[in-house]
């Protein structure tokens, strides 16, 4: 199978954020090349490529550019660098190492879609994101490729780089764009507020993830049907997978969609090298915290959308965290709902009251205070924030960060329930023996 | 048990606006078909079908913003039911909505579930106890025992907010209603989330408090008791709590319940009414039943006497008396009057805060009983009463139409008419509407102009002019094509500056008169001022909005006989009264000596009057000055009848409690004197008074006894003569530009009655100064608080100065009946405007 | 100094000018006033909201929602330890351990020298686990020896670090002559690129 890096391929050479650089090997050809066609043509393009966005919900970026309301300008650009979920490290490499790259996926985005101003929404505490990307684009400016009259054309657009200050919820698209304006990040709901038809003021506004952007120039300059010779059938190209956890050689890989499985990525000597210290896998998370967990009989199953989702989980934003035999499991589960807890931003009552609810449950079983009713009350107050806990999650909430809070606790409770009853019936255990599960 | 909500009322004003519901499209709900109107918000057509969802943070006058999570409902689109919250999505073609299915329940249970286990269950000791949707919904929606072993969310005890809210943030449950009123109907957004998740919390900036005129709302629509009114703490369980409907008697006519308990008004809630104020209200209206209750209230008939207690005529004090002597005393003075110097020798001044009833009763008695046309319920601020009542009217909903045009031409609604403010603000900020400002100042409503034209005192005709034929220039040309573009154009019309001559603003009327597309909205703000001009509580009128000669046989008829000539009015009576040609001069709730523009003449002419009866709930400054009788009168709350609003909309008005001592109702007084003088008017009761308007006012048919109780939203009365061309303006007086021109402006908070006899908000009233910009400060040398001397043609006189950035350059502001600055010396009557200078001292 | 500096309100106008509604610039502002002062202080937002025209509780309510933001002296160097998941499975709770012990302060306490440890969530960074941050710049794969050499270098001035509020040091900046300028919500024009309606209205 032919395989090319598509968005880290500039990776290993340490001086691709200049521009000079980044021009050198290729760089702003997809834009020139753009320029000579028109939007149409460009849209069809990625459209053709059908890539999946890459921020978690795996949204076909073409398609969704294709819903903006005809006749209603301006339209904007909202490029989400709010990188915060959990086992998630891939955005913040492309924007410090390649960030250019974006940049020009930015433009041709705009170009496709008739977007006219731009917003790098960059997370807070990524202060070298920051600084790699305004040196980017102070130079992107100076060369004419961002700015009035891009290369000489009518093609004007400004990128404005903008950037968080902590709170993991900006990352989803409609609070992204209320923090964007100025606000608390607290989603909107959808209906109405679908971005691309009321988005940043009220007009239609297209959200992408970094990466999907950072995936059009090479698109352009391939063309769509080198970009859809890469990967499987509902998941073409290549993705970026952060491999995280118990494992020998933790880093972040660029593979073929769905050629790939998770036992090649997390035990391939070319990946991520298999678990530590010789131990035995207990469990992995296969995409991002948000994700149900899965277990030594996953390991086969492609790194592919359709795939995954039937096997009840979610590839979500490409992290994949690894737990190996001696994880205490109840403590991997109150570490990521505390972490909802917390970043709860407290809209809707049952994720603002359920998910801290929940963590106070959870640290209350592993400060030993634990009572034999509080494993159904967990599944019950589960059940509040998200009927049924099925997947995918119905919702009592307005976004999905409160039903994210209960995979977590599904999916423990179900494979590892002995190891709560055993913080509960042993009040001051703190180690767990190995081959527990 | 009383029952508050606002859902409740909404209801009502619905069937009234809507009389035929459109026949919309058909939507399932339970298994049933009903027809609501696409694009209804669906949490509102369930409520139509009759089924109720439960909901906390949904208000119908509020952005939904689906945060509660309690109105979820199952809705199927097509794909499978889907839980949904029904508060955010409208109705549509063929939607089928489940509200009781398990699922349903289950997620509204899991809702209440978890808004308790941070909610105390203190429900007994709570304020909103027995009136708390919280409360109802848990014994009817909830599960039985709390399952959270945790400690609950702690916050500091309730905190003040501002001088009149309390926040309890341990029983606040974020439903965002107070802080979306604060932002989005008020424009006051100082109340705001603070914090994130679990610790969200409601709070104002560190000392910067939520000092919005409107605070009180927020009171009223919290569905749980975080918010709680200083005026309310601990005081009214709502379970003692009884209740009547009403209008509370401002020019708006607010539409609000009177709650009480034994005997005592307790609380004042705002009524959605869609034609008038949909539920909110002022504070300085909300808290003022505690001027109702004040122990100042006067409770006896007063007279001069001595330091004994011993009624005598030539007495300095006032002292307590009987009806019976009171009565007796004025009946012989008002025989002696028309004995001596004819009926023109007695004149009534006042009656704007009358009822409908009662201000009929007192025209009757004036000018059919005695026979004098010199009665005047406006106290030298308004506009004349024939323009008032010859001007095409607009109404509220019409003014602030979506997408409509409005001329602001008067005060600052957000301080004179704080719920027309409301209306206003809402259809520019929510509904489109352009508005076109002509003040000298900058007003509440600046910020959201379209046009904001400073006009100087006494240019308002020209500009006027310049806008309707479009002669104005650049600057004035976009505000010229909004006004001539447009379809129908709402002119909101007052008095902007009691600086000014009133003919200026007549002058500026008559001009936009001219467009037929206008339509106008006098906001003339003292209470029932309009009841008083429809029903003849003015000089050469006659109930029905009709003149003394027009109607002199219709009301000869009724009445027995009317005036032979035109009496005057009240800067008229003052003069006369002055000039001792008044032998009987009857305060009816007036006080001259603070109100009116020109205190030394008043003040004379209660020093050459013959008899000065005062009738009011207090001992007012004039009376205390210079009233050889008092009669203390019946407040609000306390009388049956009815009001009309600025827009000719008559709505009851209602007795909830007894007055206090002998009070009595101003009708009554006028009816019992009429017998006394042996020319009875034959009222037993309101309603006779009601209908006897209802038969002789051709304006008034539709709108006996039977009928305003019949209609919620009230019965809109119109008529009165031809709009008559006024001839050509006054030309603007010359402006010097060493001279700052003066406005006299009003606020919401001032030394009147209403706000001094309300403990609670008393303290809001700011001290009296001279308001000028940044720049005419600098230029003059003086800062902020620096004392200066302000001095007209007339008179001077010394005050701080503020600095203020609303006034516009040129013109120095003072606000009317503030402590500490009284500027009216400087004003001559008979100028068109007043230029005074201001220097340092 | 709390109001901002008037170079700070130099740069504070161009951030403004890069929105189409001033408000957007809020979160970019608080940043500013935190680089300035090293915290947010009220009067700092008081100054904002006027130069947003917004009410101080609207900025408050805004500042009060993001982690990042303090509102009272922090000290200069807040060293934040990941524990995250990855974090977590790789000793975040041992490293936050003893970083307490060895400092001799808890969690969101400051030392004498003007240092703050705080357990924070996942940073991005979760292949270097377990990770930190100093001041928002990051140190990878920390063990608690390295922890104590970390804090060593911010002592003696080894480890440069800018004080506490200062993010990028590089600023964006766009000549007004290369600005394309802001796309005005009131503005209701096609792109000047944008082909006529019939041939591509929608852009697809
Ligand atoms: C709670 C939550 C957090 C999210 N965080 C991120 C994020 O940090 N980065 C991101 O790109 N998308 C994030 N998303 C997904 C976005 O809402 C959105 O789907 C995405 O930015 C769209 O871009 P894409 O179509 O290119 O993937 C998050 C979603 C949710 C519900
Ligand atoms: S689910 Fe949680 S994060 Fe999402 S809107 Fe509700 S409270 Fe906010
Ligand atoms: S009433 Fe609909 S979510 Fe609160």
């Amino acid at each position: 199978m032919p395989f090319e890096k598509v968005v880290t391929r500039r990776f290993d050479n340490l001086e691709a954020h200049k521009i000079d650089t980044y021009v050198a090997t290729g760089g702003y050809a997809s834009l020139r090349k753009a320029l000579d066609t028109t939007p149409e043509a460009v849209h069809n393009e990625v459209k053709a490529a059908s890539v999946l966005g890459r921020g978690g919900a795996g949204f076909p970026a073409g398609v969704k550019w294709g819903f903006c309301p005809p006749g209603v300008w301006p339209r904007y650009l909202v490029v989400n660098g709010d990188e915060s979920e959990p086992g998630t490290y891939k955005d913040r490499q492309l924007l410090e190492r390649d960030p250019h790259q974006v940049i020009e996926g930015c433009l041709l985005a705009c170009y496709a879609v008739g977007l006219t101003q731009c917003f790098l929404y960059i997370r807070g505490e990524m202060a070298h994101a920051q600084e790699r990307v305004a040196a980017a684009l102070n130079e992107a400016y100076e060369a004419g490729y961002v700015g009035k009259n891009i290369l000489g054309t009518d093609f004007s657009v400004d990128i404005v780089l903008h950037w968080g200050a902590g709170a993991y919820i900006v990352g989803e698209e409609t609070a992204l764009i209320e923090s964007l304006e100025g606000n608390r990040g607290m989603p909107r709901l959808k209906p109405p507020f679908f971005p691309a038809a009321v988005g940043l003021y009220g007009q239609p506004t297209i959200v992408n993830n970094v990466e999907t952007l950072a995936n059009l120039p090479w698109i352009v300059e391939h063309g769509a049907e080198a970009y859809t010779a890469m990967g499987a059938e509902n998941s073409k190209g290549t993705r970026v997978f952060a491999v995280s956890g118990h494992v020998n050689n933790p880093g972040v890989f660029e593979v073929e969609f769905g050629t790939t499985t998770f036992r090649d990525i997390i035990e391939g000597s070319d990946y991520a090298g298999g678990v530590r210290d010789g131990k035995k896998l207990k469990a992995f998370i296969p995409g991002g915290a948000s994700a149900p967990w899965f277990f030594e009989e996953h390991l086969d199953l492609p790194l592919e959308k359709t795939a995954v989702d039937q096997a009840g989980s979610m590839l979500g934003s490409g992290a994949i965290v690894v737990m190996d035999q001696d994880t205490d499991m109840v403590k991997a589960c109150h570490n990521l709902v505390r972490f909802f807890a917390r970043e709860s931003c407290g809209k809707c009552t049952p994720c603002r009251e359920g998910t801290t609810w929940l963590e106070r449950i959870l640290s209350r079983i592993i400060a030993g205070h634990g009572r034999p009713s509080d494993l159904s009350l967990l599944t019950e107050v589960c059940e509040n924030i998200s009927p049924g806990i099925a997947w995918p999650p119905k919702q009592t909430t307005i976004c999905p960060l409160g039903p994210s809070a209960v995979s977590p606790i599904a999916s423990s409770i179900e494979r590892f329930r002995n190891e709560f009853e055993d913080y509960i019936t042993l009040s001051d255990r703190r180690v767990i023996p190995v081959g527990a599960a | 048990m009383t029952d508050t909500t606002d859902e409740i009322e909404t209801d009502e004003s619905a069937e009234i606006e809507e009389p035929a519901p459109p026949p919309g499209v058909p939507i399932t709900v339970n298994g049933e078909v009903f027809y609501a109107a696409p694009g209804r918000n669906l949490i509102d057509a369930c409520e139509d079908a009759g089924v109720y969802v439960p909901r906390f943070c949904y208000h119908p006058r509020m952005t939904p913003v689906g945060m509660c999570r309690m109105c979820l409902i199952e809705v199927d689109t097509g794909r499978g039911p889907a839980l949904t919250p029904s508060c955010m999505l409208t109705v549509s073609d063929g939607m089928v909505v489940e509200t009781e299915t398990e699922a349903v329940k289950k997620a509204q249970d899991g809702v209440l579930e978890l808004l308790l286990i941070n909610h105390p269950l203190d429900c007994p000791v709570c304020d909103k106890g027995g009136e708390c949707p919280l409360q109802d919904q848990t014994m009817s929606y909830g599960p039985g025992e709390s399952r959270f072993v945790e400690e609950k969310r702690h916050f500091e005890k309730p905190i003040p907010i501002s001088d009149t809210v309390y926040l309890d943030r341990e029983r606040c449950i974020l439903c965002d209603r107070c802080t979306r009123f604060a932002a989005e109907v008020a424009g006051d957004p100082l109340i705001h989330f603070m914090g994130r998740g679990n610790q969200t919390e409601v709070n104002t900036f560190p000392d910067d408090p939520f000092s919005s005129y409107f605070s009180g709302n927020t009171v009223q629509i919290c569905p749980v008791g975080a918010l709680t009114a200083k005026p309310y703490r601990f005081k009214a369980r709502p379970w003692d709590l009884s209740e009547v409907a009403s209008t509370y008697p401002n020019a708006m006519g607010d539409r609000i319940t009177i709650q009480s308990s034994r005997n005592e008004v307790l609380r004042y809630l705002g009524v959605d009414s869609d034609a008038v104020n949909w539920g909110w209200l002022t504070d300085r209206d909300r808290f003022s039943f505690e001027a109702t209750m004040s122990e100042q209230r006067l409770t006896a008939p007063l007279m001069r006497g001595d330091g004994l207690g011993n009624v005598d005529d030539g007495g300095d004090e006032l002292v307590a008396t009987t009806w019976a002597v009171a009565l007796q005393r004025l009946v012989t003075a008002l025989e002696d009057a028309d004995n001596n110097a004819g009926p023109e020798s007695v004149a009534v001044l006042g009656g704007a805060q009358l009822t409908n009833e009662g201000q009929y009763a007192w025209a009757r008695f004036a000018k059919g009983v005695i026979g004098t046309d010199s009665i005047d319920a406006q106290m030298g601020d308004g506009l004349p009463a024939d323009i008032v009542a010859s001007m095409p009217r607009t109404t509220i909903s019409q003014a602030c139409a979506k997408g409509g045009t409005i001329v602001l031409l008067s005060g600052d609604p957000k301080e004179e008419l704080g719920s027309l403010y409301l209306r206003l603000r809402h259809a520019v900020v929510h509904d489109g509407a352009t508005l076109i400002e002509l003040t000298p100042n900058e007003t509440g409503l600046t910020k959201h102009a379209a046009h904001s034209v400073r006009v100087r005192p006494g240019e308002v005709a020209s500009v006027a002019a310049a806008l309707v034929t479009g002669t104005g220039g650049d600057e004035l040309a976009a505000a010229s094509a909004a006004i001539t573009g447009a379809d129908s154009v709402s002119v909101i019309c007052g008095r902007t500056s009691l600086a000014d001559n009133a003919s200026l603003t007549v002058d500026a009327i008559n001009t936009f008169a001219s467009l037929d597309t206008v339509r106008f909205l006098p906001a003339l703000r003292r209470s029932n001022v309009h009841g008083a001009i429809d029903l003849g509580l003015t000089p050469g009128m006659l109930p029905g909005r009709t003149s003394l000669d027009a109607a002199r046989a219709a009301f000869t008829a009724a009445w027995g006989s009317v005036p032979a000539k035109a009496g005057r009015d009240t800067a008229g009576i003052l003069a006369d009264a002055a000039a001792g040609k008044i032998a009987v001069l009857f305060l009816l709730g007036a006080d001259p000596l603070a109100d009116f523009p020109d205190p030394e003449l008043a003040k004379a002419a209660l020093d050459g009057a013959g008899l000065v009866i005062s009738i009011d709930p207090f001992v007012n400054e004039s009376a205390a000055y210079g009233a050889d009788i008092v009669m203390p009168a019946a407040a609000f709350g306390e009388v049956d009848g009815s009001h009309t609003n600025l827009e000719g909309r008559i709505t009851p008005l209602r007795q909830k409690v007894t007055p206090p001592g002998t009070a009595r109702p101003d009708w009554m007084i006028a009816a019992e004197l009429a017998m006394r003088l042996g020319k009875d008017m034959g009222f037993a009761s309101v309603a006779d008074i009601t209908n006897e308007i209802a038969a002789v006012s051709p304006m008034h048919a539709n709108a006996d006894a039977a009928a305003i109780d019949a209609a919620s939203d009230g019965v809109l009365v119109s008529g009165g003569p031809a709009w008559t061309d006024q001839g050509a303006p006054t030309p603007a007086p010359a402006y010097d530009r060493y001279s700052f021109r003066l406005v006299v402006d009003r606020t919401m908070y001032d030394g009147g009655t209403q706000t001094t006899m309300c403990p609670s908000i008393a303290e809001l009233s700011k001290p009296g100064a001279v308001r000028i910009s940044s720049t005419e400060a600098s230029k003059l040398g003086v800062r902020d608080g620096a004392i200066v001397r302000i001095s007209s043609q007339r008179a001077s006189v010394e005050g701080p100065v503020v600095i203020d950035d609303r006034v516009a350059s040129g013109i120095a502001a003072v606000a009317h009946n503030h402590v500490g600055l009284d500027i009216r010396s400087l004003i001559d009557m008979n100028e068109l405007v007043t230029d005074v200078r201001i220097e340092t001292v | 100094m709390p109001r901002l500096s008037e170079s700070n309100l130099r740069i504070a106008h161009e951030i403004i000018s890069r929105y189409p509604r001033a408000k957007s610039a809020l979160i970019p502002l608080l940043h500013l006033s935190q680089e300035q002062d090293g915290y947010v202080a009220d009067d700092a937002m008081k100054h904002l909201a006027e130069l947003l025209d917004l009410t101080p509780a609207e900025v408050l309510g805004t500042c009060s929602f993001y982690e990042m933001f303090k509102r009272e002296p922090v000290g200069d160097y807040r060293i934040n330890i990941c524990h995250g998941i990855a974090c977590h499975l790789l000793g975040a709770d041992d490293l936050i351990h003893h970083a307490e012990e060895s400092l001799g302060v808890r969690q969101g306490t400051v030392t004498g020298d003007g240092i703050s440890i705080e357990g924070v969530e996942c940073i991005a960074a979760c292949t270097e686990a377990p990770c930190l941050q100093v001041n928002y710049r990051y140190m990878n794969k920390v063990d608690n020896a390295g922890f104590d050499a970390l804090v060593d270098g911010i002592r003696d001035g080894s480890v440069s670090v800018p004080k506490h509020g200062t993010l990028a040091l590089t600023r964006q900046s766009i000549s007004e002559d290369k600005a394309a300028g802001n796309s005005m919500v009131e503005s209701n024009d096609p792109p000047a690129w944008w082909p006529e309606p019939a041939a591509a209205e929608g852009g697809n």
